[in-house]
């Protein structure tokens, strides 16, 4: 259908009027700013899948260090005793000292090689995915037995984070609501302009037997082949931004955000933008000039 | 009292009754226009400028609507018809504007053949046709020239051929032969006969009185918005039975005397 559409032979003189200089150059705007907002939600979507992921089955223990190695001993013994008795956890983790002062590292530095350095005791627990662990009272559990124990439930901030990255989403998805509307609206005022232009041309199809249709469809012609042209240059615009900003990303280190994964329908998600945004003002321009034909009469 | 038209009258291609036309709040252009033409008529429009024609035929092709009175087209009342059906009826009706109304960015073949392609006609049929009738208004070597680049009488020719190329069932002409020579004039006017006989009404509005005489067809004339159909009356006020009128057009036939 798309291709029949730009095949169609216009019998007014579009070519000639302002409306194909500078439509393609608004809608390539569009697209890129689409472009940039659908890159983002996708971003933010596998960040939160990842994330969910990672952190969503798993709680941390933090056991403070005892007097001497003895008390740590008996302390982290005590600890394992209720992990190991409590539904629902699958698997403990002992962290080893050397892997603790590893993470430490960006903190406290060289310092942390200092073997005298009391620093807690730490213990990765894999909860099972299907039962739901109050970490709570796991905590008031532990504290019974070890003062000062703390759990660390991933969830709790990993929950706000989801949050924070769902209002990001929504916005996104009103900044592409936006862009929509804002395609319609340069495309309702191009295409009145365009019928204002040829108003001398329309009465003369009138006037040998077009129907309102008839002209309607070569409006929309038009308009699907620049929105066409003007949404790929879009999308061709986009594509080097996006890549630059991935670029910037890894070299800053940023590990929060993973590294872009393009699979096919992440692609064909992209591709579909330019096309979506050319049948959007395909739809607009027929019912501009279909509406605007009838109070011409 | 005339007589009330039917909603569905086979018998009239066209039928005014009592109408009468305005432009906004100014004073009627046309006055109580009552006639009746059936299939295969040929009527000359005759009139001073100003008199009315051009409106008179903007009613016959629905570019305007009356403001009292009734129309009829095909048998169709055009006052009750809705936005939709207009086209269809548009197609049935050839016109040939005084300014030619050409789209100046489309070739000479591609503004004969809209109306074809208005119609859905084929585009190897509109190719034939238009080639074909192109030939005939003698422009088989101007296809692809725009109108801006041919002369008056060339572009009056491709107004003519867009009017025909559809065989219309009525055919509306203002001053069709204004811009050409005397010999194209006829040859146009022959065109328009040939097609009167195959069952199209004409109407021809024009000055040329020497057309008028030579192809002996029946006359009305607009005075003051108002029309005449009184052929004998209108023959003698213009002295079309006196030789020599509408010398320097076409010469006078001897068809006109069959008016008498």
């Amino acid at each position: 259908m798309l291709a029949v559409m730009l095949r169609r032979r216009s019998d007014l003189p579009m070519n000639e009027d302002t409306l194909g200089r500078f439509l393609p150059w608004l809608i390539a705007f569009m697209v890129f700013l689409s472009a940039l907002a659908l890159a983002g939600m996708l971003i933010l979507n596998d960040a939160v899948k990842r994330w969910d992921t990672g952190l969503n089955a798993t709680v941390s223990v933090q056991v403070p260090p005892g007097a001497n190695a003895r008390e740590d001993e008996q302390r982290l013994s005590q600890v394992l005793a209720v992990l190991a008795a409590k539904p629902g956890v699958e698997r403990y983790e002992t962290l080893s000292k050397d892997r603790l002062l590893e993470l430490l590292k960006p903190w406290i530095g060289e310092a942390g090689q200092a073997q005298d350095l009391p620093i807690p005791m730490l213990i990765d627990v894999t909860v099972d995915r299907g039962v739901v662990l109050d970490a709570q009272s796991l905590a008031k559990e532990l504290q019974a037995r070890v003062p000062g124990v703390s759990v660390d439930d991933h969830r709790v901030w990993l929950s706000q984070l989801v949050r924070l990255v769902t209002v990001i989403q929504v916005l996104a998805w009103a900044v592409l609501g936006l862009i929509g509307l804002a395609t319609i609206g340069t495309v309702v005022f191009t295409t009145r302009t365009g019928l204002a232009i040829h108003r001398e041309a329309i009465e003369v199809l009138h006037l040998i037997g077009a129907q309102d249709a008839y002209i309607a469809r070569q409006f929309a012609s038009r308009a699907l082949g620049l929105g066409l042209k003007g949404g790929f240059l879009g999308l061709a615009l986009a594509v080097p931004t996006l890549a630059g900003i991935g670029y910037l990303a890894m070299e800053t280190g940023a590990t929060m955000v993973p590294k872009p994964d393009l699979g096919f329908f992440k692609v064909l998600g992209f591709l579909t933008l330019p096309v979506a945004v050319a049948l959007l003002a395909m739809m607009t321009a027929r019912s501009t000039v279909m509406r605007n034909l009838k109070r011409m009469s | 009292m005339p007589p009330k038209v039917r909603d569905s009258d086979p018998e009239s291609i066209v039928r005014f009754e009592n109408v009468g036309l305005r432009y906004g709040l100014g004073p009627e252009v046309l006055q109580d226009i009552t006639f009746a033409l059936g299939p295969s008529s040929f009527r000359f429009l005759l009139g001073e400028s100003g008199a009315g024609k051009s409106s008179l035929l903007k009613l016959l092709y629905m570019a305007l609507r009356p403001t009292r009175g009734q129309i009829s087209l095909f048998g169709r009342n055009v006052a009750s018809m809705s936005r939709n059906e207009l086209p269809r009826l548009r197609r049935r009706v050839g016109v040939v504007f005084q300014e030619f109304r050409l789209l100046d960015h489309l070739s000479a073949f591609d503004n004969v053949a809209l109306p074809m392609r208005v119609a859905g006609a084929r585009e190897s049929d509109v190719r034939r046709h238009v080639e074909e009738l192109l030939a005939w208004v003698g422009l088989k070597d101007h296809l692809n020239s725009r109108p801006p680049t041919l002369s008056g009488g060339q572009q009056q020719r491709i107004a003519i051929a867009r009017a025909v190329i559809t065989r219309p069932k009525l055919l509306l002409a203002d001053e069709p032969t204004g811009n050409v020579d005397d010999k194209m004039g006829l040859r146009l006017m022959h065109l328009f006969e040939e097609l009167n006989k195959l069952g199209t009404t004409v109407i021809v509005a024009t000055h040329n009185l020497g057309i008028v005489r030579q192809m002996a067809h029946p006359v009305m004339r607009l005075e003051n918005g108002r029309l005449n159909t009184d052929e004998a009356e209108i023959i003698s006020d213009l002295g079309l039975d006196e030789p020599g009128i509408g010398a320097g057009a076409a010469p006078a036939g001897p068809g006109f005397s069959r008016i008498h």
